[in-house]
């Protein structure tokens, strides 16, 4: 459904974000990418969303390359932004209905969309209330709704669960579920290794702008065994491949 | 460019603004106050001068003479002066407070000095000024009021007072060891007979007309607008001045919006979605023109109501109102396309309005500038929006006089659009 390759990206001669990324996401898959920070994942999903221009590479959506700011295909993809991206002094109902408007749903059609949304995060009794007035992981899944309201084939999630308590995070993780039953290709950027291994069908390792692995949950452990002995967790080797030097 | 999602944008922008009422109460109401203020300060000498302020002017009489009793009693009954005659050094104490702009002071032998330099016969006395220098324009309408004042005692005194005779007469007496040439003292003998003759029929007559030289003309003020039906409002102006310096202040409002929405990721869900880069900007750029353009008309209905500000051609006011709005938006985009964060940017562009405002004449005329100060500003769009609220206010002017500052203010918006597309940060990392 998804597919890059080849992507790059380069901030000025110094800093080379992404470098040569190339992976893919099936319809019902859920992949991890995973990675420390400035490894590169933001940027690349800021890519497939349209944010950033690749200096390189393509990003194709059901074997289409994506072109341009308006490209229709861009209907295909839904994104969750690592931030808040929602309007606090507007209600919920208002933040969506801009949001489907943006995607051009319009009348009964956005209106039931709008009920979905709310309805699959949990926060029909809130529609009409301001954003300003909700808890954080309340926000959180208003942010996951608003990613979601036209229903789109490809969901990119960048870090959903920043910040949210354990209730808030497994509604996310049960929305997730949810959407991958019904077919969806979901992009899940994270740092937290219990995330991937319980969410993901496969996951990518990134660091430096580049793909260190690529691989199902149980390729992986594999991996990891072979690389770290008997009982090496994923942890172990995700740290064995990026590395136990702080980052910024 | 599709119609539904600008809609949905404006709508979006409109609902943000409204959301917080107090805030647009102060939007609203703060213009209105400050121009309020201002047009009530600068309209004081419109009402047939009724309300006109005196200017305080204070008079040191050192001098016992005739002529300086009649400059007091001249100076004190005009009407443009608040004459008072306090010691020496209670006025030098007022000037130094900043209570008065200048003080007279009319020094010993001041009267039979200026008596004798008018008939030629000595040096001029001088006639001390004690100014506060920060009141350079009032000590300059002093020093004209005075002239007029001092000329006529003088002459009053000299041609018709017993002091005036005995100084012709000491005047004829010295005349022939002048060391004037002979056809120059014969001509001003001439003119003295002349004046003792008119003593000896004053005399005779009982004449008591005490008629010095005076000012030669009198001055009839007829206020030039465009139709005889519009008079001067000063308050049009001040509404005009201020209305576009809080288009500029909402305008800005809009650029920290477009930044802080930037900080908070929105710009990224606006990005991903398939809109164009111009639907985005263009959105913005209609809202934070119906949002400028909501200032300066409530603004505008408030002057119009309360302090009956004329609109001399509907049709024009509107168009320079919302070419003005145009113009106040596009700058706003250039600061959002330009700026860094909402803050920092906030605090320079207000520093960029208040000069442009400055520069623009919305505070004090722009006559009061140097020339080449003057010259600068026709580069200034707040000043061709003035202008053209003037124009469409109590100038009475019509509709052609706009189309100047109409087509300004549009180029100057199309300069900043521009701008603002070339320099907009679009990749949202």
């Amino acid at each position: 459904m998804l597919a890059v390759r080849n992507l790059r990206k380069a901030y000025g001669r110094a800093v080379l974000a992404v470098d040569g990324v190339s992976f893919s996401v099936e319809p019902g898959q859920l992949v991890g990418l995973l990675g420390p920070n400035g490894a590169g994942k933001s940027t690349t999903v800021a890519m497939i969303a349209g944010l950033v221009t690749p200096d390189g590479g393509d990003v194709t959506i059901a074997g289409e390359p994506l072109t341009g700011d308006t490209d229709p295909r861009k209907r295909l993809i839904g994104l969750v932004p690592q931030d808040l991206a929602l309007y606090d002094e507007l209600p919920a109902a208002s933040n969506l209905r801009l949001f489907g408007a943006l995607y051009g749903l319009s009348g009964r059609a956005l209106e039931d969309a709008i009920g979905a949304a709310l309805l699959l995060v949990g926060l029909t009794e809130r529609a009409n209330d301001r954003v300003k007035t909700y808890s954080g992981g309340m926000k959180r899944r208003l942010n996951l709704a608003a990613g979601l309201l036209h229903d789109p084939a490809i969901v990119l999630l960048d870090e959903p669960t920043v910040g949210v308590d354990p209730q808030s995070r497994n509604a996310i993780f049960d929305n997730l579920e949810h959407l991958k039953r019904r077919g969806k290709a979901l992009l899940y950027t994270t740092h937290y290794m219990e995330e991937a291994e319980r969410m993901a069908d496969r996951i990518v390792v990134m660091d430096r702008g580049r793909v260190l692995a690529d691989d199902t949950l149980a390729g992986l452990r594999e991996r990891a065994g072979r690389d770290g002995g008997p009982g090496a967790s994923l942890e172990s080797l995700f740290l064995s491949m990026t590395g136990r030097t702080l980052r910024d | 460019m599709p119609f539904r999602v600008v809609a949905a944008l404006v709508r979006k922008d409109l609902q943000v603004f409204f959301t917080d009422r107090r805030a647009v109460v102060l939007t609203l109401a703060i213009p209105i106050a400050i121009a309020s203020f201002f047009g009530f300060v600068f309209s004081g000498t419109s009402n047939n001068g009724s309300n006109a302020a005196k200017m305080p002017v204070a008079l040191v009489n050192l001098d016992d003479s005739a002529v300086a009793r009649a400059l007091v009693a001249n100076t004190a009954g005009d009407t443009a002066l608040a004459v008072t005659q306090p010691t020496l050094d209670e006025a030098r104490a007022g000037v130094q407070a900043g209570r008065l702009p200048v003080a007279v002071v009319i020094p010993k032998g001041f009267g039979d000095a200026a008596g004798r330099a008018f008939i030629a016969q000595g040096e001029p006395p001088q006639l001390q000024l004690l100014t506060d220098p920060s009141k350079s324009a009032e000590v300059s309408m002093v020093k004209g009021i005075l002239t007029g004042h001092v000329m006529e005692s003088v002459t009053q005194e000299v041609f018709t007072g017993a002091e005036g005779q005995r100084l012709l007469d000491d005047g004829m007496r010295s005349l022939e060891t002048s060391g004037m040439a002979a056809d120059e003292r014969e001509a001003l003998r001439r003119v003295m007979q002349s004046a003792q003759e008119l003593y000896r029929l004053q005399g005779s007559t009982g004449s008591s007309g005490r008629r010095g030289m005076s000012i030669p003309f009198a001055v009839t003020e007829n206020a030039v607008t465009g139709t005889p039906q519009t008079t001067y409002n000063g308050y049009a102006h001040a509404f005009a001045g201020m209305g576009i310096q809080f288009a500029l202040f909402a305008a800005i409002d809009l650029a920290a919006g477009i930044l802080l929405e930037r900080e908070r990721g929105l710009w990224k869900r606006l990005r991903s979605a398939p809109l164009s880069r111009l639907t985005l900007l263009a959105a913005r750029a209609i809202s934070g023109t119906m949002l400028t353009l909501l200032t300066l008309l409530v603004s505008f209905a408030f002057a119009r109501v309360v302090f009956k500000v004329p609109i001399s051609n509907v049709a024009g006011f509107f168009a320079v109102a919302i070419a003005s709005a145009v113009m106040a938006a596009s700058f706003g985009l250039l600061v959002a396309a330009i700026g860094g964060t909402p803050a920092a940017t906030r605090r320079a562009a207000i520093f960029v309005v208040l000069v442009m405002v400055m520069l623009g004449g919305a505070w004090v005329p722009t006559f009061i500038f140097p020339a080449w100060m003057q010259q600068f500003t026709q580069v200034v769009p707040v000043r061709w929006a003035v202008d053209g609220l003037d124009a469409m206010t109590w100038r009475g002017l019509g509709l052609t006089e706009v189309v100047l500052p109409i087509g300004l203010l549009l180029g100057f918006s199309a300069v900043c659009i521009a701008a603002a597309v070339w320099r907009f940060r679009w990749e949202e990392a």
